[in-house]
């Protein structure tokens, strides 16, 4: 278990990332990206995709190592939901989340379970789950462990709003109780609006930080007005940018990379 | 059920047939069998020899999955290793068993191990080969999963790359099992003196059909059975995860 308490900082100072396609080119996906997301904070990270979020979140889980620069987690334990729920398909969805909180006491994971509507789930393997449910089942799992790190990759595509919305707010209480610092990578203004207190705007690839947006805290002090006009703030800015991109001929790059 | 149930009655019916128009010495009919089965039986030789030469099946197929397994997954997940050791899995697997089960006699000696040892290295590329196409199919997600999570090498090894795995190994172990014990016994006839093969070879000095037969048949029924009661429920086993198509 972590040190339960002591929330850490996350530094992440990436010079550059660069992998080698198919095609034997070297593609450069990441340039100059450095942030720092204080102790017990939540930052967002949104860019287009493709641009390389989860390339960069790779490197911030510690699965990537080859790369200029360098980062620092708080010291504890990661946890991570990943774009796909990488759960294991032979262990029922009780069972995945048990492997990697094994301290869990049976209260804990009721209540666990409940909060994100898996009671009737528990026994059922991964692959008798619908993608929504297997998302959420891999949500609890990392709700589950007492980490000092959550990192999530676009944890909420493919939940429907109420329900996305209601696990948001779930999200919102666990990190608002732990000592835990979070970063979210997600394409959807409205969530990282409603969730971070610290928003990056990447360009497309190599992804670069455009813009560092720190919102007002706590977050029951944010108005409606003001989550509105700073939509429109980073929408003006990714249009202005999309804009270049396609004069420079970089958006079709993209694209034609996905 | 029925169709199988049929076949069988079938294949004894042909042999009841066969062995009443040829001469009882080449075909000898069931009841003959049967009765050279009982006198075996009575003596205690038939289970003798049957359990000494279970015996050897037992330990040259461990012997050949434990290192088949380390080997393979090796050379599954190492590329530099594959390259090293596949030329001799190749040879291996080309080699006749004849061969592998004579010079281990030469070089060894006459005795169990070389016996043992001789049904394992037969065994042994067959059982590398197939683990090492399950070791290539490992799932790299799941891998990044566990390395996050901080899962420990027991743990990892137990719950994400054994499950994988398992397909393989029951595959393995299916068509090792035919194998192996099928050597076992040339490798009795050649240099062991007990067991099934041993006793076959006896029945052959002396052109005794039914004698043969009475050692084969049962020792054939015991390796179908461990097939039947053990394999197959251990395959449905590992993979009770599947979502099955009704």
């Amino acid at each position: 278990m972590s040190p339960a308490g002591v929330p850490g900082p996350l530094d992440v100072r990436v010079a550059r990332k660069r992998l080698v396609n198919a095609s034997g080119q070297t593609i450069e996906i990441l340039a100059n990206i450095a942030f720092r997301l204080g102790p017990g904070e939540v930052g967002a990270l949104i860019g287009p995709s493709g641009c390389g979020k989860s390339t960069l979140l790779r490197i911030i889980a510690g699965l990537d190592a080859r790369f200029e620069g360098s980062v620092e987690r708080p010291p504890g334990a990661v946890a991570m939901v990943f774009q796909e729920p990488r759960l294991l398909p032979w262990r029922s969805v009780e069972a995945n989340i048990r492997l990697v909180a094994p301290g869990l006491g049976k209260d804990a994971l009721d209540a666990l379970l409940a909060s994100l509507g898996l009671e009737s789930h528990r026994a059922h393997f991964p692959g008798e789950l619908s993608l929504g449910l297997a998302r959420r089942a891999a949500i609890a799992r990392a709700f589950a462990i007492d980490s000092s790190l959550l990192l999530l990759d676009e944890p909420f595509s493919s939940l429907d709003g109420p329900l996305a919305l209601a696990i948001q707010r779930e999200l919102a209480a666990l990190v608002a109780a732990r000592p835990l610092t979070t970063l979210l990578v997600t394409h959807d203004i409205d969530e990282a609006i409603r969730l971070a207190d610290r928003i990056w705007i990447l360009s497309p690839r190599p992804a670069r930080i455009l813009d560092e947006i720190a919102l007002a805290s706590p977050r029951s002090a944010r108005t409606e007005a003001a989550a509105q006009s700073l939509k429109a703030r980073i929408e003006t800015l990714q249009a202005t940018l999309t804009g270049r991109a396609c004069e420079t001929g970089e958006a079709g790059d993209v694209q034609r990379r996905r | 059920m029925a169709a199988r149930l049929l076949s069988v009655v079938m294949l004894l019916a042909i042999w009841i047939v066969a062995a009443h128009f040829s001469d009882p010495r080449r075909l000898p009919g069931p009841e003959a069998v049967i009765a050279a089965m009982e006198k075996a039986a009575s003596t205690g030789e038939l289970f003798y020899a049957m359990g000494i030469t279970l015996a050897r099946v037992a330990a040259a197929f461990t012997l050949a999955m434990a290192l088949g397994s380390a080997v393979g997954y090796a050379m599954g997940r190492r590329e530099t290793f594959n390259r090293l050791v596949d030329p001799w899995i190749v040879v291996m697997l080309n080699l006749p068993a004849l061969v592998i089960i004579v010079l281990l006699y030469i070089w060894v000696g006459l005795n169990e191990v070389a016996a043992i040892s001789a049904v394992a290295l037969n065994k042994l590329p067959n059982a590398t080969v197939t683990i090492r196409e399950g070791a290539r199919t490992l799932d790299a997600n799941l891998d990044e999963m566990a390395r996050v999570f901080a899962f420990s090498p027991l743990k990892r090894f137990q719950h994400v790359v054994l499950p994988q795995l398992a397909p393989y190994v029951a595959a393995a172990t299916r068509s090792g099992l035919s194998l192996v014990w099928k050597i076992v016994l040339v490798v009795e006839l050649l240099g062991r003196p007990n067991g099934v093969g041993f006793e076959i070879n006896v029945a052959f000095q002396l052109f005794d059909v039914a004698l043969l037969l009475a050692y084969a048949l049962p020792f054939t029924a015991i390796m179908l059975m461990i097939e039947a009661f053990v394999l197959q429920p251990f395959e449905r086993h590992v993979a009770r995860w599947r979502p099955r198509s009704a």
